[in-house]
């Protein structure tokens, strides 16, 4: 039961959601940052929505199956090939022994996530095996490196689910313009009316500097009264304006508190599509009301309470 | 105290109950927490005390912003200080040295007093532990006498070796691991203060803090590392 990594690419990392209840010691959340992509993989193959996944980004990767078995792919489009045929993500897959699973370049969005029967085996560091390189916790050997080639992943279920594809309806959109909603709050106050027009109104621009820290974006100027803050907690997605004016959306390895201003902090389901935003992409922020937000929220999360795919109608699946 | 609560996130609210950083709120902070931890029970995902304010992270499947609110106004109804001796009391041996703590002579030179009379001032203090962030374990203790306080460097360094003891302006803090960083060092400390094992911190929110000058042999007998400093460009 295991999986060869014969390319590990820009960065490969296990990821679940992350550590949670930690944050009062300085450990940081982790996890994966297209957490919508994480739960459908998961989805797909009938695990816990929370087990370990490979995060991967942009390309550059590959595996060899060890053995026959049934994966599920979901998120970015990085011009997947089983072998040498094409494999579009959302889906899961049969891969056979020896078979060569590439997934070569960025075609639409950053990060794509695979997933293996019961979720891959990787030990627990404060209850999560999410890899924060920067803390040096989680992954393979629990000390934050990233996957390596030659490494080999096992996986914790012995049967494999029948192979099938997410109903094109549940297929989060990467295509369109990405619209990403906003709670307002923090320090908001202290940003002038101006800075408040542009924030909500202007293009903005992913910079190059984009990790799993944080995203810069380019726009205009936003100004904000407030120089001397006391730092506190950072929730994800985060939207702060350090004196540049230039914000930064703090994503899941971000630091635990932090002593910059901030507009607000994005919706879940706009951290998970600011996540699939490649350098040079162009956004638009936009408020959402907190009430809404929440509604919004708790129905994202409705439509994985549902039996998972591998129990569902036949015609979901794929030959 | 006067407690302001905002939504930050659609699952967190900020508790502001301070608007300065002040040695006598951390008895209230720790107050706060322990009442919020044991009125949120399960619902509770994470808090995060820092300085003068409480970060609270709910669990939207089983509360909304309404109910969140109620709890806190519920567990804060009342509140008292935790009693002057509470959050533990560490004391954790340094060797002040400038192999070890290369800012050492310079503050010295600056606040007038010597090295000697640096390592004197720094350790008859007893710090409160503010909040830990940065890097796990890492916490942020004061305040640090004025005389001693002193900017992080303009160019931080790329690598600074576990257990080194720094000064930033009124704070002062021990790096648990080797990471970059900007503070002033000042000398080294052989205890570990974060176990990725078992996840613990040796030092919490609230906790106050001694350190004991030691010489360089009794800091290797504790385990130690005492590889120069690197000089960097």
């Amino acid at each position: 039961m295991t999986l060869l990594i014969e390319r590990h690419g820009l960065l490969a990392t296990l990821q679940d959601a992350g550590r949670f209840g930690v944050r009062h010691l300085g450990v940081g959340q982790g996890g994966g940052a297209d957490w919508i992509a994480l739960r459908w993989a998961n989805w797909l193959l009938g695990n816990p929505l929370d087990a370990a996944v490979i995060e991967i980004t942009l390309g550059g990767f590959a595996v060899v199956a060890e053995q026959d078995c049934c994966l599920a792919l979901c998120g970015a489009d990085l011009d997947a090939r089983l072998d040498d045929a094409p494999l579009a993500p959302w889906r899961s897959f049969v891969i056979r022994k020896g078979q060569r699973l590439s997934l070569n370049q960025a075609r639409l969005g950053v990060r794509a996530y695979l997933a293996a029967p019961g979720g891959f085996q990787a030990p627990a560091v404060l209850d999560s095996c999410a890899t924060v390189v920067r803390e040096g916790l989680g992954g393979l050997h629990g000390d934050g490196r990233p996957l390596a080639d030659g490494e080999r992943l096992h996986w914790r279920a012995a049967a494999s689910p029948a192979p099938c594809a997410l109903p094109a309806e549940r297929i989060p959109d990467l295509a369109s313009r990405a619209l990403l909603e906003v709670v307002l709050g923090a320090q908001i106050g202290d940003f002038s009316g101006q800075s408040l027009f542009d924030a909500f109104n202007s293009d903005w621009k992913v910079d190059n500097r984009a990790d799993r820290m944080g995203v810069r974006l380019l726009g205009p100027r936003l100004e904000c009264r407030r120089r001397d803050m006391i730092s506190e907690g950072i929730p994800l997605g985060a939207i702060q304006v350090p004196t540049d004016g230039q914000p930064i959306v703090l994503l899941n390895d971000r630091q635990t508190i932090g002593g910059y201003p901030r507009l607000g902090a994005l919706t879940p389901q706009a951290v998970a599509r600011l996540a699939q935003c490649a350098p040079g992409t162009v956004l638009r922020l936009a408020p959402l009301g907190l009430e809404t937000a929440q509604r919004q929220q708790r129905q994202l999360l409705a439509q994985w309470q549902h039996s998972h795919a591998a129990a569902s109608a036949p015609a979901r699946r794929t030959a | 105290m006067k407690l302001r609560i905002e939504p930050v996130a659609v699952d967190c609210l900020m508790l502001r109950l301070f608007d300065s950083i002040d040695e006598t709120h951390m008895p209230w902070l720790l107050a706060a927490t322990q009442r919020l931890r044991e009125t949120f029970g399960a619902a509770l995902i994470d808090l995060v005390p820092s300085y003068t304010t409480l970060m609270l992270h709910y669990d939207l499947a089983q509360l909304d912003d309404d109910q969140a609110r109620t709890l806190i106004h519920q567990a804060l109804h009342h509140l008292q200080p935790a009693s002057a001796g509470s959050g533990t009391l560490h004391r954790l041996p340094v060797w002040y040295d400038a192999s070890v703590g290369p800012e050492l002579p310079l503050l010295g030179e600056r606040s007038g007093l010597g090295s000697a009379g640096v390592i004197e001032r720094h350790s008859q203090h007893e710090y409160q532990v503010f909040a830990l962030g940065f890097a796990p374990g890492f916490a942020f203790m004061g305040l640090v006498e004025p005389q001693l306080a002193s900017p992080r460097l303009a160019t931080p360094r790329q690598r600074v070796p576990a257990g080194s003891l720094g000064i930033a302006d009124r704070q002062t803090a021990v790096y648990p691991s080797v990471s970059p960083g900007g503070w002033n060092l000042i000398g080294r400390m052989p205890i570990p203060l974060f176990d990725r094992e078992q996840g613990r911190s040796l030092l919490q929110p609230g906790d106050r803090v001694r350190f004991e000058p030691v010489e360089r042999g009794e800091f290797l007998r504790l385990g130690g590392d005492d590889t120069p400093f690197e000089v960097q460009p």
